[in-house]
């Protein structure tokens, strides 16, 4: 047999059929589904008079809209609102395997308390009406994000219509040096192929840097594989894999245990199998990682400056930069260190699970937010992350810092509740997009991990968390 | 789903690198639960000049003079040309959803985000893949040419420009077929529900732990 990409393996594990143009129907066993992209397949499947497929394939949060902070007020925005109720209502008819609904403990952002339920698990196809659905793809799961039409499909025909991508492996060699996270890696790989780098391809993350990171940092890498224009991201399955997995609601029971771990032990690229592009870059030159601009390739480090575009020779380029550059206000050759902010956001699908707000409060730890930030948000990334955050007492480190401790949910990333950025503002965030408007309408965007985050909510610029 | 065929459209030409799924419709229109109405909020922080909420009488908003969409001549437009990497970020599929309802059928640029392109096709929309240099060309005559239309013949894969030049695209068979007959894909799958629970009994048997 010819040796196999994981994402071979994975894929043709769930082809249930193939069309002679290469079209398929690819089987998907995990169906997480939000209030945002699922209120019209419902309706769609109404009208059609058509009910779920398979029931115990659908788990379902709400976390778009939620709000984070005040939840005894509920949600003010009357339309936020009716989303979320709508998505109550169509769960109480059609059905569900879980639901974590508003202010449920179990309740968070979808990319975060799939894996923390245990329902995502190794080998499955996983899809959400969500691009960072990618996130999945750590724990050797094909998984990425569908469109709201997609997701009737899924709903109706537990199929999805697919043509296979092709295999990029984009390898991290060596160790990465002390302090630098999934985050960074993910912006310095994004830096080095673009966002469009990876479209068409399903990347597959390994090297010696990767199989270091932990479960949260490799979640934190393959939910940024579509902002290197990869619907999915993934990573071969290990022990790290299995042992976070072992125990969780949905994973698999004493009786089925062994053999699932056997099944799962296969989920890597074979020696040999071949990828269509390979990427390589050395960890020991990643620094910690600071955009710029308005796209997440718009990315430099540290220690570098904002880029002339007087020194760009493509003149579609020269225009991005200069566009970027105007929007977000700053003027080039700028040290990145000499860049000040209003606000800092950590939170999001990318960078929210306890990992993460552990290395954001070993950095604010008997420190105080900087005069001129005006405001530091802490948004854990589900109710359980919260939970384990204040039994660990990262909450009181957080507040003495002066930063707020607030309610899980996507907050902030994209600022479709309360919490967002005015024109002009300022912020470091630990999501995954600095498009324009994104995390509100003129606000500025720089993305960094949330060791760095916290590090410039404290000194009120850019600093190279490395010498703290 | 909305059928193909052909089309004669006036060309708008919107020249930006990666233009993301939030520029094309900002996430405060995302809370809508309809599929419709999202036209008027196409472009919206680029399109008007003060801040769009959902419920707002967009007629009476002040139009940002300098974006494209709004000058005269590119009214009525149906044909979107474009740079590369349109449709980059997120998953919605209210961005095919708000080009459609402004009246948009086709998209032409050098390269298109994934997600984005798939979701196309399930509305209607056509988006169709060109080498650079030829929608540069394209960026070049649209400008210079007051009116300028392009033929799009989906069951020929060609643009035909006003001078007659034509061009041909790729399209899977698979997708081809569905555009031109506007059929209902979860119809036609479910043709093939046999073979779909033969491969999940059988997946139930092999992996138990994937089934509650």
């Amino acid at each position: 047999m010819t040796a196999q990409t994981l994402y071979d393996k994975l894929w043709s594990s769930h082809v249930v059929r193939e069309e002679a143009d290469g079209t398929v129907l690819l089987y998907i066993d995990r169906h997480l589904v939000h209030e945002v992209t699922s209120p019209q397949a419902f309706e769609g499947l109404k009208l059609a008079g058509r009910g779920l497929w398979r029931v115990d394939s659908v788990v379902s949060t709400a976390d778009h809209n939620t709000p984070t902070d005040h939840w005894d007020e509920g949600i003010k925005d009357p339309i936020s609102r009716q989303q979320v109720e709508t998505l109550d209502a169509n769960i109480k008819s059609f059905g569900a395997l879980a639901y974590f609904p508003f202010k449920d403990k179990g309740q968070g952002i979808v990319h975060v308390m799939g894996p923390e339920q245990g329902a995502t698990l190794p080998g499955m196809t996983v899809v959400c009406g969500d691009s960072h659905t990618s996130t999945h793809g750590a724990f050797g799961a094909l998984a990425h994000g569908i469109g709201t039409s997609e997701v009737e499909h899924v709903m109706a025909t537990q199929c999805l219509v697919a043509k296979k991508s092709k295999n990029m492996l984009v390898k991290v060699n060596g160790p990465l040096a002390a302090g630098i996270t999934g985050k960074d890696v993910a912006l310095a790989i994004i830096g080095k192929i673009g966002t469009a780098g990876g479209t068409g391809y399903a990347i597959e993350f390994g090297g010696e840097a990767i199989r270091s990171l932990s479960m949260e940092g490799r979640m934190t890498l393959c939910n940024m594989a579509i902002e290197a224009g990869a619907r999915s991201g993934m990573v071969a399955v290990d022990d790290k894999t299995i042992d976070y997995v072992k125990g969780r609601p949905f994973a698999p029971g004493v009786a089925d245990w062994d053999a699932a771990v056997a099944y799962w032990k296969t989920l890597h690229s074979d020696e040999g199998a071949h990828f269509d592009a390979v990427v390589e870059l050395d960890a020991s030159e990643i620094k910690p990682q600071v955009t710029w601009g308005t796209s997440p390739e718009m990315v430099t480090d540290i220690d570098g400056s904002v880029p002339d575009p007087a020194a760009e020779a493509d003149p579609v380029k020269k225009g991005s930069i200069e566009r970027a550059l105007s929007y977000m206000g700053l003027t080039a050759n700028t040290p990145v260190k000499d860049i000040p902010v209003d606000i800092v956001f950590i939170g999001s699908c990318t960078n929210s699970r306890i990992e993460d707000l552990r290395e954001a409060a070993a950095v604010a730890r008997g420190r105080k937010k900087a005069a001129s930030v005006k405001q530091v948000l802490v948004v854990p990334g589900s109710g359980l992350v919260k939970a384990q955050a204040e039994a660990e007492g990262l909450d009181k480190i957080f507040i003495e810092a002066g930063f707020e401790w607030r309610e899980p949910g996507c907050s902030m990333c994209l600022a479709m509740n309360a919490d967002r950025l005015q024109p002009g503002e300022r912020c470091a965030s630990t999501s995954n997009r600095n498009f324009e408007g994104r995390q509100g309408q003129g606000g500025r965007t720089h993305l960094v991990s949330p060791a760095m985050a916290a590090a410039a909510g404290i000194a009120g610029h850019f600093v190279d968390i490395r010498s703290l | 789903m909305k059928a193909f065929t052909t089309l004669s459209g006036l060309v708008c030409p919107l020249d930006r690198a990666n233009v993301d799924t939030d520029a094309i419709i900002p996430k405060q229109f995302l809370k809508s639960i309809k599929r419709s109405g999202f036209g008027p909020n196409l472009f919206d922080e680029w399109r008007y000049l003060d801040h769009g909420e959902p419920g707002m009488d967009n007629s009476v908003r002040p139009l940002n003079p300098d974006f494209v969409l709004n000058f005269p001549r590119y009214q009525g437009a149906q044909v979107l040309l474009a740079r590369e990497n349109f449709g980059c970020g997120s998953s919605r599929e209210h961005a095919p959803w708000a080009l459609d309802d402004q009246g948009f059928r086709v998209v032409i640029a050098p390269s298109f985000a994934d997600i984005f392109f798939n979701n196309c096709y399930k509305n209607g929309l056509l988006p169709i893949v060109q080498p650079a240099e030829v929608v540069d060309q394209l960026f070049r005559e649209c400008e210079a040419q007051e009116g300028y239309t392009l033929t799009v013949d989906l069951a020929a894969q060609t643009i035909t420009t006003p001078a007659g030049q034509v061009f041909s695209f790729d399209i899977t068979e698979h997708r081809k077929h569905c555009l031109l007959g506007g059929l209902d894909e979860i119809g036609l799958t479910l043709q093939h529900a046999e073979q779909i629970k033969a491969y999940e009994a059988a997946r139930r048997q092999a992996q138990p732990w994937l089934f509650a």
